[in-house]
This record gives C-alpha cells, structure tokens and sequence, in this order.
C-alpha cells in the first residue's frame, strides 16, 4: 500500500542529499558533455551548472542548479542557491543556445536565489528579471524540469520554459516553505503549515495548470532509483523537445507567450472601483 | 512650540479612515525621517514631500495626479481578486484580508491601469498601491499590467508604470509567481516595436517586481531614499549575521552600483517623464540648423 505523503513529507524529499542532481542527469543521459564556466562579467558561480551535451543523441544546452552532496561541496554550490553571476552564466548559455539553434535543457533545484548583500549590491533581481525577459523571446526550444526544489524566483530564473514538468515528489513555490511562513506569520517554524496552505506539490500545481505533466518516482523518492528516476526524466524531457523542434519558430514564441498569459485567477465584475481619496497636483 | 507638536496624537494612519477624512486626527501629519509635523494641506502641495527632503509614500490616486487634466482614463477597473488557494490560516485568511484592504483602498486590488497624456505624450500606465497588501503582486496585478502592456502594443504608445511594491502575493502560491514571466512576456513584446518602458521605482519596491518588469524597464527612475531589493534586508540580516551599511538597498546606493539610471525628486517627475518619453515618440523636431544651412 503506498503511503499518503504530505506537503511537507515531499518537501524533505526533494531536500534529500542522496536525491539526483542536475550533474547526475548529466552523467545518465549525456554521452559527451563540456561545462561552460563564468558569466564573463565577474565570477563563475558553481550553483549553477551549464554546458554543451548530447543527450539521447541530440545536441543541447544543458542549465540547472546544482546543490552539494556534503559540507563542502555545498559550501562551494552555496546549497545550489544562485548569484547573479550564475543567472548571467546561464543567460550567456541561453544566448549561445539561440546562436546555434540547440534545444534547451533546464533542470530546477534550487531553495531560492541568494539572498545577501554582495548578490544585491550586483544586482540579484534584475539578473532574474533578465532571465526571465530572455527566457520569454528566446528564439529555440526550452523545456524544464523541477527535479527538487522550485524555490521561488531563482527557479524561475531558468523556468520560464515552452514545456515544464515537475518530478512526483518534487516541490515549486512563490518561497521556501520556511521563508513564507517567516513573511507571512512571522515565524518560520511553521514551514510545514505553510508548505500545505501554499499548494507546493507536484500534484497542485497540475491541478492549477501550471505544469504539463508528473514523472513519477519510485516509492519513497527518486534517490532509491536515481539512475532509473533520471531515464524516465530524460525520456519526457527528449520527447518534448523533439515536438518542439517541429514548430515554427514564431509559432513556437506564440505559443510559449499564450501558454502564460492564461495564468492567474480573477474576477471581472460588473461595477469597476476607482480608489479612495483625490490625485495630488504635480 | 515644537515641543507641543511632538505630544500631538499619532497623525494620520488610523485603519478605518480614507486618506483625505478632514478629522482633527489627520490634519497634521509626521514626517515618519525628521518627525516634523506638516499641515496635511501644506504637505499635499508640496507632493507629500517633507522640509526635510524626504518623499512620503503617495497612493495609487494620488500619483493619477501626475498627468495632464482630464486626460486620465482607467481601464481594467473591474478585474476583482480570487481566492485560488482558499488561503485560510489560523493567523490570517486571504478572503478577508482581500474584504479590508478593498475598504480601505476602495480598489479591488493592488494597482490601477490606464491611459493619460503627459504633456501631451500619450503614454499607457500603472500606478500601484502599497496600502493594498503591501502592493503584492497576484493575479489582478499581473494581468492589468499585461494589459497595459498590449495596450501600449497595440496603440504604439509607451508604458509608464509607478510602483511600490514588496513583493509576489504570498496568498495566491505559485500563480503569483508566475505573474514574472506573464508581465515581462507582454513587455518583450512592447519593447519589439521600439516603444519605451520606464519604471518609476518609490519606496519600497522588492521582490517579484524587481525580479519582473521594474529593473529591466528601458528607464529607470527612482525616487530619492527608495527602498529597492530583491530580499528584504532582515532576510540578508538573518543569512549574513551582520548589520547592513545604513544607505544599503537606497535608491541612492543602487544608483552608484549602477542598477539604476537616475533619482528624480517627485516635483520633477513630471517635466522629466515627459521630456524622457517625446525623445523616443518625437524623433525629429524640425531641421538642425546645419542641415536647414544646405
């Protein structure tokens, strides 16, 4: 009998250390691949891995986020939570994706961007925003995959893709469960409240449309099968990009524009409301 | 006679009264930097700048004042929030914070959109409204400026959008997150035909709409002492274990770190925007002199 797993149970698994990584995906489905270091701007930011591969067979440009194993590779992958640099990394690969006509590959596992004074002083939401903007014309396929944690902006940052499908056990959210329950309630120990109050799963947001499909995991989470869990990933991702490919460019854009302009949840009523008070005179 | 100001009641933010209610309570109103007490119409005419430089935060209507007379249509009024999560917590619920904010605001949501002319540059707008849930960003949100931005697109005008913001609508999940990638698809499209953005940044505008439409504008302007960010700075405090320098995430620090492009004070806004906007609308206004001389 398979367990009913909870919001917040999921959200362990998709923390789990021995869950596969971007770099796991790599090693399974890639026979040749080069990763591609710095943003040519500052720095090379190791929370984020990007690359030229073959993947079962086809060129592509591969971007995800990598978290660490132990301390010290996590210290180095600052627990996969990029900086600027690395959004700019992967936009510099997004372009050369463009330049070349390669698909891309993007795999979301992140708790969130970095959030400290040097990613802000450089320049942290505008190097999401960029991503975003680049993301939205970019002018070759795209596909996603949340293979852990979607945490916020910094999974969209690599997330704004003409197909997204999400691992079983994985989780995507508006922030962290901690971080919402910090914002919201002022205490971040209710995370797993907030984790089920805010609809996270896999499972929740393919009710709300959000994603095109689960891949399923073994019992327990992808880590007790990793290489079979990345075969199944990558069989999904292949299959939606050679449809892709297919599109007509322009085609492609229209749709990847329609498919989130539908997004969101509201109300057209008969008598509109103007606010209170009256305009200052500049 | 300071002295005796100081001990006067806390002016001007009681929760069930509109900004303009002419009660003694309100007519005098503290500056929130020197603590300075304005009369409430002094303070009006100066645009809610202090003595003191400093620029209080304006509503949504109050900014619809920056356009020429008459010239202010607001579009998309009637688009209403929902309640996709049925957000329901024993601290808070989305439905009845949506019912107060509404009352207090007299907007259903967080933003208006419209169309003005600006000295006579007719330009699409959003104005948002820090006083509806700290100006967050959900669905309403996104969709009026998506709307806006076709508009913009459709008519070839530009888009001007004011904003004060902390960030993505916790209550509406992961639809308000994906408002990002809404809102800078419908501006990818704008900036296709050659029409400008500007983003006026106020205080405070963090998170998604920094991370969203704001910081990629094609001009950004912000008002002096904005608050701007991507994570709050408790957050920062919280990871980094150590204060933060004074001026950090100010509109003047983001200037010098070159995230911006200018800091312009409020009773210049208008002439600025304007002049900005006729560069790229009006590319020629008659011969240059050398050219008139062949």
């Amino acid at each position: 009998m398979k367990t009913v797993l909870t919001a917040w149970d999921k959200v362990q698994i998709s923390r789990n250390v021995q869950r596969p990584r971007t770099l796991d995906y790599v090693r399974v489905l890639c026979d040749e691949f080069f990763e591609f270091h710095g943003d040519r701007r500052f720095a090379d930011d190791a929370a984020i891995v990007a690359g030229v591969g073959r993947m079962l067979g086809r060129s592509v440009v591969i971007v995800g986020h990598q978290k660490g194993r132990d301390t010290r590779d996590n210290m180095k992958r600052n627990f996969g939570m990029p900086k600027p640099d690395g959004y700019r990394k992967a936009m510099r690969l997004f372009a050369h994706a463009e330049k070349f006509s390669l698909p891309v590959v993007c795999l979301i596992d992140t708790p969130g961007a970095d959030p400290s004074m040097e990613s802000e002083t450089r320049g942290q939401g505008n190097a999401i925003a960029e991503n975003i903007l680049q993301m939205a014309q970019l002018r070759t396929p795209i596909v996603s995959c949340v293979i852990g944690e979607g945490g916020s902006g910094g999974a969209l940052a690599i997330g704004v893709t003409d197909r997204i499908y999400m691992l079983e056990h994985s989780v995507y959210s508006v922030a962290a469960p901690e971080a919402s329950a910090a914002i919201l309630w002022r205490d971040s120990s209710k995370a797993a409240d907030a984790a089920r109050t805010m609809r996270i799963t896999a499972q929740d947001l393919t009710e709300m449309g959000i994603v095109d499909g689960i891949i399923p995991e073994p019992e327990g989470g992808a880590h007790l099968d990793a290489d079979n869990t990345v075969r199944k990933v990558g069989d999904v991702i292949m299959a939606a990009i050679d449809a892709l490919m297919l599109v007509p460019t322009d085609q492609l854009l229209t749709q990847r524009y329609d498919k989130y302009r539908v997004i969101g949840a509201y109300n057209t009523l008969s008598t509109p409301q103007h606010g209170h008070g009256e305009p200052l005179t500049f | 006679m300071k002295e005796l100001f100081r001990r006067a009641p806390k002016a001007f933010t009681p929760a069930e009264q509109t900004p303009d209610q002419q009660t003694p309570n309100n007519m005098w109103v503290k500056c929130p930097s020197c603590g300075e007490l304005t009369y409430v119409k002094q303070l009006r005419d100066n645009l809610k700048v202090c003595r003191c430089g400093h620029h209080m935060r304006l509503s949504a209507v109050e900014w619809t004042g920056l356009f020429d007379e008459e010239s202010f249509i607001e579009h998309d009024g009637d688009i209403a929030p929902l309640d996709p999560l049925n957000f329901v917590s024993p601290k808070d619920n989305y439905a009845q914070k949506i019912r107060e904010s509404q009352q207090h605001t007299g907007l259903y949501d967080a933003i208006i959109g419209g169309e003005a002319s600006l000295m006579g540059q007719p330009i699409q707008l959003i104005v948002t409204e820090f006083e509806f849930i700290g100006g967050s960003m959900g669905s309403v949100f996104g969709e009026k400026i998506a709307r806006a931005a076709e508009r913009a697109y459709t008519r070839r005008e530009p888009l001007l959008t004011i904003n004060a913001s902390g960030g993505a609508r916790m209550h509406e999940g992961v639809i308000s997150l994906m408002q990002l990638p809404k809102v800078n698809l419908a501006l990818a499209r704008l900036g296709s035909i050659g029409m400008p953005h500007i983003a006026v940044m106020t205080d405070p505008c963090y998170g998604g709409v920094l991370a969203s439409y704001a910081s990629v504008a094609d001009v950004i302007i912000a008002e002096p002492g904005a608050r701007i960010g991507f994570a709050g700075r408790r957050v920062i405090e919280q990871t980094i274990r150590q204060k933060l320098p004074a001026n950090f995430q100010s509109a003047e620090f983001l200037l010098e770190h070159g995230m911006i492009d200018m800091i312009v004070p409020r009773n210049e806004m208008r002439s600025t925007l304007a002049r900005l906007f006729r560069l790229y609308t009006t590319r020629t206004t008659g011969l240059s002199p050398v050219a008139a001389a062949i």
